[in-house]
């Protein structure tokens, strides 16, 4: 089959990013070290401009291009868009931070871009094997990243330990496509889904195997617990733009398939994944809150709350409504800002010339730096989810949907939870207002990371008191993959 | 006729535009005035709410409601009656004290603690205002956030523990109001609109699950009994100011909860749990009072004062009939002047001798011959002496509970005579006491910002106290209907409860 024009046009965001990517290395090669280091991240983020433009202008198409495996649907846009926000956000907060830590080389934003393109054909996949194929092409970038800082032990960890997880869970997931494949003979998620409601009630048990194969080898991207071991250690051990980078990028393209996979493909046994993903919910939430409460480490608190968040998120996938997939949709276009805000308040912190990674060190931040401090208190309470900002919308919707689908108990555990996590975004507030400055620490600030935290900061803000905008957008962005799909509500 | 005015927003928004136009001034000075000035204009602009309050109908009034989140049938709607009316009116009197008594004692970041206190007073505002559910509960959650910081930042040598206490326990409450929101939502139509929820009627089973979510996070903001532990902390570790937010107005947004939700939307449920409820409060008046005796400090001598006080208000509430709910309304104003003003008084004394201990500031009073009797007005409205409002307040209460069983009255009696026993305790050594304090400076009296705080509030004591009628007007329509909202319903059975959903 020799792809059309069409099937170029459906995959022209991608081809953009990835061939910027190209771009960027070959810049690297060719253009001498001393001259014009900005031009990279410049160029990277005209890649991510361009691949904008055009998936903006097929925002509302719905078509699937390259036989069938591919979609280029409003629901898929909807995450692309909320993906270039994130890697845009991440290039502006690593071009000081690069030049700090002395690694400023070409590759660094060429696996930006391709991580990022590996998102990209994730969350517009229809068909197993495409997924499988973006997830290797993000894993492989992240791998890469995570050890940018060579010369330092905790980074090398990081990307080794992320590596033989990563790759683990990839085995584990192409197992679990393999027996799909071999159940119903084919790979694509609507077929699956078909064949799945013609041979109604008596289900194969391998099929219940394959359900918890796939959940096992998302859950390791998405990493909920209790497949989240790599998390705090990787999170910790990468370079702080990646780290952010891989808490907002890699999760959400990996709940977005998650929605996909599930609900296309599996919507008709919904009663059975179901229960298992209220266990991992409840354990996810209660486990990772608990845990943030013990760091030290603000990457590893943040990487724990990451996880809570996703917890959150699998409600809203778990009850298979309408109104939960909005809501998860709606929950982490505002957890990029949140995460990122947050993100980049650490990365621009340091202390005696070296990256400040305790909690300890933001004391007295207020005092020093009003701004700042500010700011960081913004992303705190929007993170525990305090109106009025955007985390108060995000969660109220996802509980919202939970009580909708007579879940009530699950939001009250839920709830329960996120009360837990008030204590250790509180702590860091504590630090910043209510404690003197120590003397060694200062904060390394620069233009593109300052507008990058106040896009961030403000769209907190903004969407926290008036989020009809992006609430509308999701919800239209939704109806593409629910009409065929979802099963009534029990 | 439909109210086409934006009074409410006004009110409410006036402070947060103030808070905007202070972070752009850098002279200390200026950002004091500003700020005194941005309240005192709040206060004049809620003055309307007094002279065109309609009395006669129990309607809300002033009524703004503009669509917020369309999805989710979510409006901006505020609007007030005659319960919430005279809170309102409170908070915009009170906060002008507030930072008047910090004018000189803050020093450190005082541009942050005035947008504080500033965003403070719209939430607290917008709590009383609003008649959307999501809106209430964006505003009660809201006003934690300044109030933390008040308690944290400029608070004594305990801030961070009582600061995170405070925040700890009051969030905890709210978790389970926001799925019972929730709950509510679906149950009552797919609305946020306070008085539609109000309107239909729930299943007894619902009910009680939405009362005890009502009641966790009603109970702990009052606080009643066993939930009052963080009050203490949080009073004494306070600035002035923010014991003065605390008592007069954070307090009250517990009891406002319960009658402006748990009465009228789980009215079998609250009735069936009422005997718990008043023994609760009947335990708090005294529980209270007698920990209060026991106190050397004055702020805590206060703070638990307000325990025994809020006692009386959730009583005055839980008995259901005209006066004790009138009381009740009237007793969270009176509370709101009296132990607002005595707060004001405990801060007066510690800038001056930088002690709240009792046995260092006995016999002041012969230096400060103004102080003490304004201190004393205060202590005698607090135990409730006729001719102060105090009295009318506790009066109606204890009529109220002597309608509803003679028993519960009697045994809330006693709180009265406690409540003297240590507010005369604690007058008599301060202006007849012996002086302990060694190397005598002369204290010098109250001065003109000082009395300008006082002042107001003994008007408002004595006038309460002399002539309530048109305080009390203002609730009267309201509180009515408020019973009919109660009484229309037959007492749940366990048989009921149990029996199905």
């Amino acid at each position: 089959m020799t792809p059309t024009l069409a099937d170029v046009g459906g995959v022209l965001p991608e081809m953009i990013v990835a061939g910027f990517a190209c771009l960027a290395l070959l810049i690297e090669a060719f253009i001498s070290k001393s001259s014009k280091r900005d031009i990279l991240p410049i160029t990277a983020l005209i890649g991510v401009a361009i691949a904008a433009f055009f998936t903006v202008n097929s925002m509302w198409d719905s078509r699937a291009v390259m036989g069938g495996t591919f979609l280029v649907d409003p629901f898929s846009n909807y995450f692309k868009l909320i993906l270039y926000m994130a890697t845009a956000l991440t290039i502006m907060l690593s071009m000081n931070y690069l030049k700090q830590e002395g690694i400023n080389v070409g590759e660094y934003y060429a696996f930006l871009l391709f991580a990022l393109c590996g998102t990209m054909i994730t969350v517009s996949a229809e068909d197993l094997l495409l997924v499988f194929l973006g997830f290797e092409l993000t894993a492989l970038s992240f791998y890469i990243l995570a050890g940018f800082k060579r010369f330092r032990q905790k980074s090398m960890e990081a990307s080794a330990k992320y590596f033989v997880i990563g790759s683990y869970s990839s085995g584990i997931l192409l197992f679990g496509v393999s027996l799909l494949y071999g159940l119903a003979g084919t790979t694509n998620l609507t077929a699956i889904g078909q064949h799945l409601t013609s041979t109604g009630p008596g289900l194969d048990p391998a099929w219940i195997l394959a359900l918890i194969l796939l959940i096992i080898g998302f859950g390791v991207k998405v990493a909920v617990v209790p497949f989240h071991m790599w998390t705090p250690d990787v999170y910790e051990g990468a370079p702080t733009p990646v780290t952010a980078f891989l808490s907002v990028v890699s999760k959400i393209a990996a709940l977005a398939v998650f929605i996909r996979v599930f609900i296309e493909a599996f919507g008709g046994i919904q009663d059975i994944w179901q229960i298992l993903l209220i266990i991992l919910t409840v354990m996810t939430i209660f486990f990772a809150n608990i845990v943030a409460l013990l760091q030290t480490n603000i990457k590893r608190m943040l990487a724990y709350s990451g996880i809570a968040h996703a917890g959150y998120g699998l409600i809203g996938i778990l009850v298979a409504t309408h109104m939960g997939t909005y809501a998860v949709m709606l929950h982490l276009l505002f957890y990029v800002f949140m995460t990122m805000g947050a993100f980049g308040v650490v990365i621009q912190l340091r202390k005696n010339g070296l990256e400040s990674e305790e909690i300890e060190d933001f004391a007295g931040l207020a005092k020093r730096q009003p701004v700042a401090a500010f700011i960081m208190l913004i992303f705190m309470f929007a993170l525990a989810g305090i109106p009025p900002t955007a985390g108060f919308i995000g969660k109220f919707y996802i509980f919202m949907a939970a009580v909708h689908a007579d879940l009530t108990w699950l939001a009250v555990l839920a709830v329960i939870g996120s009360g837990i996590s008030i204590y250790f975004y509180l702590k860091v507030i504590m630090v910043m207002y209510m404690k003197e400055p120590d003397g060694n620490v200062t904060l390394s600030t620069s233009q593109p990371a300052i507008i990058a935290l106040a896009i961030a900061a403000i769209t907190v803000i903004v969407f926290g008191v008036y989020p009809s905008p992006a609430i509308d957008f999701a919800d239209q962005a939704v109806l593409s993959i629910t009409p065929p799909v979802i099963v009534a509500t029990p | 006729m439909e109210y086409t005015g934006h009074l409410l927003s006004w009110i409410i928004f006036l402070p947060l535009a103030g808070a905007v136009l202070v972070t752009l001034i850098r002279d200390e000075k200026w950002i004091r005035l500003v700020a005194l000035g941005v309240t005192v204009a709040d206060f004049a602009v809620s003055l309307p709410l007094w002279t065109q309050f309609d009395t006669t109908t129990h309607a809300m009034q002033f009524v703004e409601r503009v669509p917020w989140i369309k999805t989710f049938n979510v409006h901006y709607a505020v609007g007030v009656d005659g319960i919430s009316v005279l809170l309102i009116l409170l908070t915009t009197l009170v906060t002008p004290m507030g930072i008047l008594c910090s004018w000189q004692v803050i020093r450190s970041r005082v541009k942050e603690y005035m947008i504080v206190i500033l965003v403070l007073e719209t939430g607290m505002i917008g709590v009383f205002c609003s008649i959307d559910f999501f809106l209430f509960f964006v505003f009660w959650e809201a006003v934690l956030i300044p109030m933390y910081l008040i308690i944290g930042v400029w608070g004594g040598p305990r801030r961070i523990y009582a600061a995170f206490k405070f925040f700890l326990y009051t969030f905890a409450g709210s978790l389970l109001l926001l799925v019972a929101i929730l709950v509510l939502y679906f149950l009552g139509g797919e609305t946020f609109d306070i008085q539609a929820l109000m309107e239909s009627t729930y299943s007894p089973t619902v009910q009680i699950w939405i009362f005890w979510a009502f009641f966790l996070a009603f109970a702990i903001k009052v606080p009643m009994f066993p939930f009052h532990t963080w009050l203490p902390d949080a009073h004494v570790e306070a600035p002035t100011a923010g014991s003065l937010f605390l008592a007069s107005i954070s307090l009250k947004m517990g009891a406002y909860g319960f009658l402006r939700f748990c009465l009228p939307m789980v009215p079998d449920a609250t009735i069936m749990f009422a005997p718990m409820l008043i023994g609760l409060s009947l335990v708090a008046i005294l529980y209270g009072s007698y920990m209060a005796l026991a106190q050397t400090d004055m702020k805590k001598l206060i703070a638990y004062s307000s325990v025994g006080h809020m006692g009386f208000i959730t009583l005055g509430i839980f008995v259901f009939n005209a006066h004790g709910i009138q009381g009740a309304i009237l007793q969270m104003i009176n509370h709101g002047i009296t132990t607002g003003a005595l707060f004001l008084c405990v801060g007066m004394i510690y800038d001056r001798t930088h002690s709240r201990l009792i046995s260092v500031n006995s016999g002041v009073g012969q230096q400060m011959p103004i102080y003490v009797t304004l201190l004393a007005i205060f202590s005698f409205s607090s135990f409730g002496i006729p001719g102060t409002n105090g009295f009318i307040g506790e009066f109606l209460i204890l009529v109220g509970a002597f309608e509803y069983n003679m028993a519960v009255a009697a045994i809330a009696l006693p709180g009265v005579i406690l409540a003297a026993a240590y507010m005369l305790w604690m007058l008599q050594r301060i202006v007849w006491g012996e002086h302990t304090r060694d190397n005598e400076t002369p204290l010098e009296d109250l001065n003109l910002r000082e009395l300008s705080t006082l002042i107001p509030l003994v008007v408002l004591v004595f006038w309460i106290g002399f002539y309530p009628k048109p305080f009390l007007g203002f609730m009267e329509v309201s509180v009515e209907h408020l019973l009919t909202q109660v009484h229309t319903t037959q007492p749940l059975t366990l048989s009921q409860v149990f029996g199905g959903s």
